[in-house]
């Protein structure tokens, strides 16, 4: 009996430990996303989607930033994601046991811990220096830089799930390996490779590192790549720190859209992948 | 002897002679020598590790795909000793087909599990596609099940019919010879059962190699029966005499239960 009730005791210890331990962490993210409700929403208004960034003291929105932070995510995306599919399928479907695939695999893993400020600097050292001019382009090309690694890994780890029985039987049926791989291999993958990409998407949504060096800021509407860009978080950044207090406000607004952009793309990501799982 | 009569009677689909495979340095098959007779089943039984679903793998050159896997001497399919480097895979698994242990349905309508196989390898218009589709899916007893839900994921039928649509779609690419590999040992007895049937009737058109590890079915479904124990054959013959009558003291041990 004695050690009966031992055993429950250290069930209940390690139950109340872990209870513990995931109400800190759920404290500090509702604290967090109460008070990102609390100030952003009240600097919600339609002028937001309508004016561009303004000088202190006028009325203005963020029109150009939102515009410019969708811009250049979206062509981030479409740069990185076809790269580290095919990366990440090379790495799942071809050179799993092989040396290239091995170093691909372990370099794949520095760039996804890379900090994103070296990576924005890199971009910086490698063209923006050599143009001569920040610009929207060279933002996107930063972000499809952090997109990459990430897209790789989930797409190995997602395609590396799929059990070969299955690749047998596509085998077995006389299919040329290209084939197996996009119509059986990717295709019973593909909600994972997409919960992956949209991590990765809510991933680069609030950086603002990379943006520094590479797409700045601008204060205006503006559509050309190859010039200064606006976007959400480096204006987020500078309005926050400035003294002004209508700054401060549009700085909580683009803090509110950010963070439920990220949290429906995270819902969005679960939801898909929860497809999956049961479709399975 | 009436067993060795019997066989010559015959004619070999598949020959094999002097088969060796190897799993990098460990031996798997040793020696093997058999003939696959056009038009039966023939049952390969044994215990787990005994090799028979390596010789079966053998046959169509599943073997390919893992490196480190290869297989010497000859094994002779229309003529040709399939082993040769330069065979075309892609033709051979036209030619011989396989089901697995375990139901793996593509993750694609029913319409398209049983077209993806057909399309490697001939080009159909539209109406011969959806005539193939349902002439393939009556051979394995499907049709009446799913001819209305074609368009529905293969994945949201049930282990059985799964099973079945995977035969199904082997047999829709029209090859001469079906390797089943312990196609019922993850269904239930009803699905078993169903299987079993359509074995009986697909042997009219095809040649059929059966894996299982259960003697009763090897009895129930085949013509002839191999034995094999650590990687060798150790008898082969026809069914009913090899299950009455053993010609090895192995084989006797194995059927009444002393080994395996």
């Amino acid at each position: 009996m004695n050690l009966k009730l031992r055993r429950k005791l250290t069930n209940v210890v390690a139950l109340g430990l872990s209870l513990a331990a995931m109400a800190f962490g759920l404290f500090w993210l509702i604290w967090i996303l109460w008070m990102v409700f609390e100030q952003g929403i009240g600097a919600l208004s339609f002028d937001l989607l309508v004016h561009d960034t303004p000088a202190p003291g006028n009325v203005g929105g963020l029109r150009n930033a939102i515009f410019g932070s969708v811009i250049m995510v979206g062509l981030a995306m479409l740069i990185a994601t076809p790269v580290a599919i095919l990366a990440g399928i090379y790495l799942a479907e071809y050179g799993r046991r092989t040396l290239l695939g091995r170093v691909t695999r372990f370099v794949n893993d520095i760039l996804l811990s890379a900090p994103s400020i070296v990576i924005g600097l890199f971009v910086y050292a490698i063209y923006v220096s050599q143009v001569g001019k920040f610009s929207g382009l060279s933002g996107a090309v930063a972000l499809a830089l952090l997109v990459i690694p990430v897209v790789v890994r989930t797409t190995e780890d997602m395609l590396v799930l799929v059990p070969n029985t299955l690749r047998e039987a596509a085998f077995a049926l006389g299919a040329p390996k290209w084939k197996v791989i996009i119509m059986v291999t990717l295709r019973s993958a593909k909600t994972g490779v997409i919960t992956g990409i949209l991590l990765a998407l809510a991933r680069i949504s609030g950086e603002t590192a990379p943006l520094l060096f590479t797409a700045l800021s601008n204060q205006f509407w503006s559509t050309d790549l190859s010039e200064p860009m606006a976007n959400l978080p480096v204006t987020i950044f500078k309005y926050a720190m400035s003294p002004f207090a209508d700054w401060q406000q549009l700085a909580w607004a683009g803090v509110f859209i950010i963070t439920m952009g990220v949290l429906f793309l995270n819902i969005l990501a679960r939801v898909v992948f929860r497809q999956q799982s049961a479709n399975h | 002897m009436p067993v060795e009569s019997a066989v010559q009677n015959q004619t070999p689909e598949i020959s094999i002679r002097n088969l060796n495979f190897y799993y990098g340095k460990a031996i798997a098959l040793k020696n093997i020598n058999l003939d696959i007779y056009k038009g039966k089943v023939t049952a390969f039984i044994g215990p787990s590790g005994c090799g028979k679903s390596t010789l079966l793998r053998t046959i169509n050159r599943m073997y390919d795909l893992y490196p480190g896997q290869y297989a010497e001497g000859e094994l002779i399919v229309a003529g040709k000793n399939i082993l040769d480097k330069n065979v075309d895979t892609i033709d051979l698994r036209a030619k011989v087909g396989m089901v697995f242990q375990k139901p793996t349905p593509f993750p694609m309508s029913i319409y398209e599990n049983i077209a993806f196989g057909v399309r490697m390898h001939e080009k159909l218009t539209r109406n011969e596609m959806d005539d193939r589709v349902e002439w393939a899916l009556t051979k394995a007893a499907l049709w009446n099940e799913v001819k209305d839900k074609l368009n529905k994921p293969g994945t949201g039928l049930s282990g059985g019919q799964q099973q079945r649509l995977c035969i199904a779609r082997g047999v829709a690419v029209k090859p001469q010879v079906l390797l089943l590999d312990e196609p019922t040992s993850a269904l239930d007895p009803i699905s078993t059962m169903r299987i079993e049937d359509l074995i009986h009737e697909l042997k009219r058109e095809f040649t059929i190699a059966i894996v299982t590890h259960n003697m009763q079915q090897a009895a129930r479904v085949s013509d002839y029966t191999a034995y094999m124990y650590l990687g060798e054959l150790i008898e082969f013959g026809k069914t009913d005499e090899l299950f009455i009558k053993p010609q090895d003291k192995r084989t006797e041990d194995y059927i009444t239960g002393r080994v395996g």
